[in-house]
C-alpha cells in the first residue's frame, strides 16, 4: 500500500490516552517497513517527542501574516478599523494602530486599503520540528507561550503531512477549534476515551464533533476497568464500534510517566494494539489504501 | 478583582490531571464560594455538583457569513478572498446561475471579507449563536457554567463572560471566593481563565508529560503575573518525577501546595456523583483537605495589586 | 472640556467602575457645565473590549478619563487619541470630577493593569 492514509487520534476529555495510542501506533507501523509519519498537532502541550524520543533534523519559524501600516502612504480613510472584526487595526484620524495578537490574518485590511498603505508582514508564534524516531516519520509544533493561534499552528503542521505514508495525527484534547482544524480532511477518526461518567460526557461531544464533520471513527476505551457500563451501553445504543480495548493498569501508568513506549514494556498492551492495527489496516484495505 | 471577592483558578497544562476532581472537592470544603466551569469544551463540573439551572443565556462570540443563494451570482470572489476555505461552490442554483457560493459555518471565523468584497452584496452577516451559559443553584452554592456549541471558536470570551458574570454573583450573595475550573492547555481559554486571578493552582500528575506541560504553564502565569501553586496529583505513581516536579517548581519560586497519592476512590466518588468530601473518610479526603487548607492559607496572604 | 469617566451605572451618584474596558458604561461629563450623558459600553463582552471603549471615548470627544486601571491596549489607544488617562479613581462619579477639576489626580503613565486583566472583574 503506498497510498497515503491520514488517522487521527483524538478525545473529547484531556489525558484518557490519545499520545500513548498515537505514538505506539506509529511505532509499531513503522517497524513494518512502510512510509510512516507522526505529528504532533497538540500545539500548546505536545508530548509525542517525550515517548518517540526523535532526531530532530530541522526546526523552522511558524509564522501568520499581521498587518504592517505605512503611515506616509496613509489617507485616513478609517476603511481598515471597520472591516476589522477583532480590533486587531484600529483608525484613529491619521494615525493607525495595529494589535497583533488580536489578528486573525483575515486579509481584509491590506485588500481593502485604497492606497496600498498596509502590507502582510510575518509574525512568528510557534516552532516546527521535523525529524525522525528510527524509521518513523516525525513533525511536531509548538505554540509559542502568551501567542494564541493554535488552528493555524495546526494548519503549518498537516501541511507536512506525507501523502504517501501512513499519517498518525496526535490531536489536542476537546472539541473546539484546535480539534476541528487537527480533525479537518483526515481519512479516519481513532476516539480515545475512558469508561468514567467524565469520559462519556466528552466523548459525547467528540462524537457529536466528529459526526457534524462527517468523518468516520471507532473507539478506543482505556482504562477499562474503572468507572462504569454506561459507556459501553452507550456505544451499543449508538452502533459505535470498539476498536481496541486497554485495561487499567498500574504497570501502563508507571511506564507512561517514566517516558516509555508501553508497547515495549508492558506485556498487557500488546494484544489491544495489534488489534488496533489490524482494525485500521481493515479500514485502508475497504477503501483500498 | 474588584471588592472583597477573591478568585482561584485550577488549571492543568496536561489534560487528565484532575482539575474537575479537585474543584469539585474544594466546593464542598468552601463555606461561601460560587463556582465557574470555564473549561466550556468540555464541561464535566456539573456531573458533580448537579445543577438546578436558574437562568439560560445564549451566547454570541462573533459572526457567521452566510449567502443568500437567490442573490448569488457565481462570481466566485468570496471563495477568492476566504483565508479559511470556508466557501465552495454547490449544486443549490437560481435564475442566474446553476451553481451558487456556500459558506461552510464550521469554517467561518466571521471575518466579513467575503461579506464586503461580495459584488452584489449577496451575503448576511449575523450574530453567530455560538452556545448557551447557565446560572445555577447547587448544594455548595451558585454555579456559572456553559456550554459551548459543537466545533465551535473557543477564543476565551465565554471564559470571559462567565468569570464576570461569576463577580456579580458573587457580590450579589456576599460570597467572598470565588472557584473557577479550568480547562488543559495555554491558549486563549486558558489565558482568559486566569488573568487579573488572585490565585492559581496547577494540578500536575508525576509523569514526563505532567512535567513538560507544567513548564509550559508555569511560563504561561508568569507572563501573565498571575501567583501560582502546584498540587501533584497521583504522586506516588512515580516519587522520583514527583520530586523532581517539586524541585523545578522550588526553583521557579512556585510552592508546591499539596500532594495526592493514586486512589481509586477519586472515580470511585466521579461514578456515585459525589465530591470527594462526601464520599470519602480516609487519606484521601485528608490529603484534599490539607491541599485545600494550603490554598486558602496563600490566598489569605496573597492579593493582587489593583490601582497604580 | 469633556471628561469620561468608567461608571457602575448612568448617573453622577454612580461608582466609578475600576475597569476601563469592561466598564459597565461611561459617563460623559461637560467639565464647565457639569451636564453629563451616559455611554454605552457595548464591547464589554468581546475581544478587543479596551480598544473598543477608548474609540467610543474617543469618538465623543472626551479629553480625559478617569478610571481604577486600564491594559496596555486601551492605554495606546487612548495615548494615540490624545486622550489623558488618570488611573486609581475611586468614589462616585460626581466626586471623580470634583477631584480632577481640583487637580488632585495623577495622569497614569503608562498602563496599570495587565492585558485583559478587567476580565476578570
Amino acid at each position: 500500500m503506498t497510498e497515503g492514509f491520514v488517522v487521527a487520534v483524538a478525545s473529547g476529555k484531556g489525558g484518557t490516552g490519545k499520545t500513548t495510542v498515537a505514538t505506539n501506533l506509529a511505532k509499531l507501523y513503522a517497524a513494518t517497513g512502510q512510509p510512516v509519519q507522526y505529528l504532533d498537532c497538540d500545539v500548546e502541550e505536545p508530548n509525542g517527542h517525550l515517548f518517540l524520543k526523535p532526531t530532530i533534523a530541522q526546526r523552522r519559524d511558524v509564522t501568520v501574516d499581521v498587518p504592517e501600516v505605512d503611515l506616509k502612504k496613509c489617507t485616513a480613510c478609517g476603511l481598515c478599523g471597520q472591516i476589522c472584526q477583532y480590533s486587531a487595526i484600529v483608525a484613529l484620524g491619521d494615525q493607525v494602530l495595529t494589535f497583533e495578537s488580536l489578528c486573525h490574518s483575515c486579509t481584509g485590511c491590506w485588500r481593502v486599503c485604497p492606497s496600498g498603505a498596509i502590507r502582510p508582514r510575518p509574525l512568528r508564534i510557534g516552532e516546527l520540528q521535523t525529524g525522525h524516531a528510527d524509521e518513523l516519520g516525525f513533525v511536531s509544533a509548538r505554540l509559542d507561550i502568551g501567542h494564541v493561534r493554535t488552528p493555524a499552528m495546526i494548519h503549518h503542521a498537516k501541511e507536512w503531512i506525507n501523502p504517501e505514508a501512513l499519517a498518525i495525527v496526535d490531536v489536542p484534547p476537546g472539541t473546539s477549534c484546535p480539534v476541528v482544524a487537527a480533525l479537518r480532511g483526515v481519512d479516519f477518526v481513532l476516539l480515545v476515551t475512558e469508561p468514567t461518567p467524565f469520559g462519556l460526557n466528552d466523548l459525547k461531544l467528540a462524537v457529536a464533533l466528529v459526526r457534524e464533520m462527517k468523518l468516520p471513527f471507532a473507539l478506543v476505551i482505556n482504562h477499562d476497568g474503572i468507572g462504569n457500563n454506561e459507556t459501553r451501553a452507550y456505544c451499543q445504543a449508538e452502533g459505535i464500534v470498539i476498536a481496541a480495548t486497554i485495561p487499567d493498569d498500574r504497570r501502563i501508568a508507571e511506564a507512561y510517566s517514566t517516558g516509555a513506549m508501553v508497547l515495549d514494556t508492558v506485556d498487557v498492551c500488546r494484544k489491544p494494539f495489534d488489534l488496533l492495527r489490524d482494525y485500521v489496516n481493515e479500514i485502508r484495505r475497504r477503501r483500498g489504501r | 478583582m474588584a471588592g472583597d471577592v477573591q478568585e482561584i483558578v485550577v488549571i492543568s497544562g496536561k489534560g487528565g490531571t484532575g482539575k474537575t476532581s479537585i474543584t469539585a472537592a474544594f466546593a464542598a470544603l468552601a463555606e461561601s464560594a460560587v463556582l465557574a466551569d470555564c473549561d466550556v469544551d468540555a464541561a464535566d463540573l456539573h456531573l458533580i455538583l448537579q445543577p438546578n439551572v436558574r437562568a439560560t443565556h445564549d451566547f454570541s462570540g462573533g459572526k457567521l457569513a452566510r449567502v443568500r443563494a437567490e442573490a448569488c451570482v457565481g462570481c466566485q470572489r468570496c471563495i477568492d478572498v476566504c483565508r479559511f476555505g470556508a466557501v465552495r461552490l454547490c449544486d443549490i442554483g437560481n435564475d442566474v446561475v446553476a451553481k451558487t457560493c456556500a459558506i461552510d459555518p464550521v469554517a467561518c471565523e466571521g471575518c466579513g471579507v467575503c461579506v464586503y468584497f461580495c459584488p452584489v452584496q449577496a451575503i448576511d452577516f449575523e450574530d453567530a449563536i455560538n452556545g448557551k451559559w447557565f446560572i445555577s443553584a447547587t448544594r455548595f452554592g451558585p454555579l456559572v457554567h456553559a456550554t459551548l456549541g459543537i466545533a465551535e471558536e473557543n477564543s476565551g470570551k465565554l471564559v470571559t463572560l462567565l468569570r464576570k458574570e461569576a463577580q456579580r454573583v458573587a457580590e450579589a450573595n456576599n460570597k467572598t471566593l470565588i472557584i473557577v475550573d479550568g480547562s488543559p492547555g495555554i491558549g486563549c481559554p486558558v489565558i482568559a481563565s486566569i488573568t487579573s486571578a488572585d490565585l492559581v493552582l496547577v494540578v500536575t500528575e508525576p509523569t514526563l508529560s505532567g512535567q513538560h506541560d507544567l513548564g509550559r504553564v508555569i511560563d504561561l502565569a508568569e507572563h501573565f503575573g498571575t501567583p501560582a501553586l502546584v498540587c501533584i496529583n497521583k504522586w506516588d505513581i512515580n516519587p522520583e518525577v514527583a520530586d523532581r516536579i517539586e524541585a523545578t517548581a522550588r526553583e521557579r519560586g512556585v510552592k508546591v501546595a499539596g500532594r495526592i497519592a493514586y486512589d481509586p476512590a477519586v472515580t470511585k466518588a466521579q461514578v456515585a456523583g459525589r465530591s470527594i468530601p462526601e464520599y470519602d473518610d480516609g487519606p484521601l479526603k485528608r490529603q484534599i483537605v490539607t491541599l485545600w487548607n494550603a490554598v486558602r492559607q496563600e490566598l489569605e496572604k496573597s492579593s493582587r495589586p489593583k490601582e497604580n | 472640556m469633556k471628561i469620561a469617566v468608567t461608571a457602575a451605572g448612568e448617573s453622577m451618584d454612580a461608582q466609578v467602575d475600576p475597569r476601563f474596558g469592561r466598564a459597565a458604561c461611561f459617563v460623559l461629563v461637560d467639565a464647565e457645565t457639569m451636564e453629563f450623558t451616559a455611554l454605552e459600553n457595548s464591547s464589554a463582552a468581546s475581544g478587543g473590549a479596551g480598544i473598543n471603549a477608548a474609540k467610543v471615548v474617543i469618538d465623543a470627544g472626551a479629553a480625559a478619563v478617569l478610571t481604577g486601571h486600564c491594559g496596555p491596549n486601551a492605554e495606546r489607544t487612548l495615548r494615540a487619541g490624545n486622550v489623558k488617562l488618570y488611573t486609581g479613581v475611586a468614589g462616585t462619579v460626581a466626586e471623580a470630577v470634583a477631584q480632577f477639576k481640583a487637580g488632585t489626580l495623577t495622569a497614569a503613565t503608562g498602563p496599570n493593569a495587565d492585558a485583559h486583566a478587567g476580565m476578570g472583574n
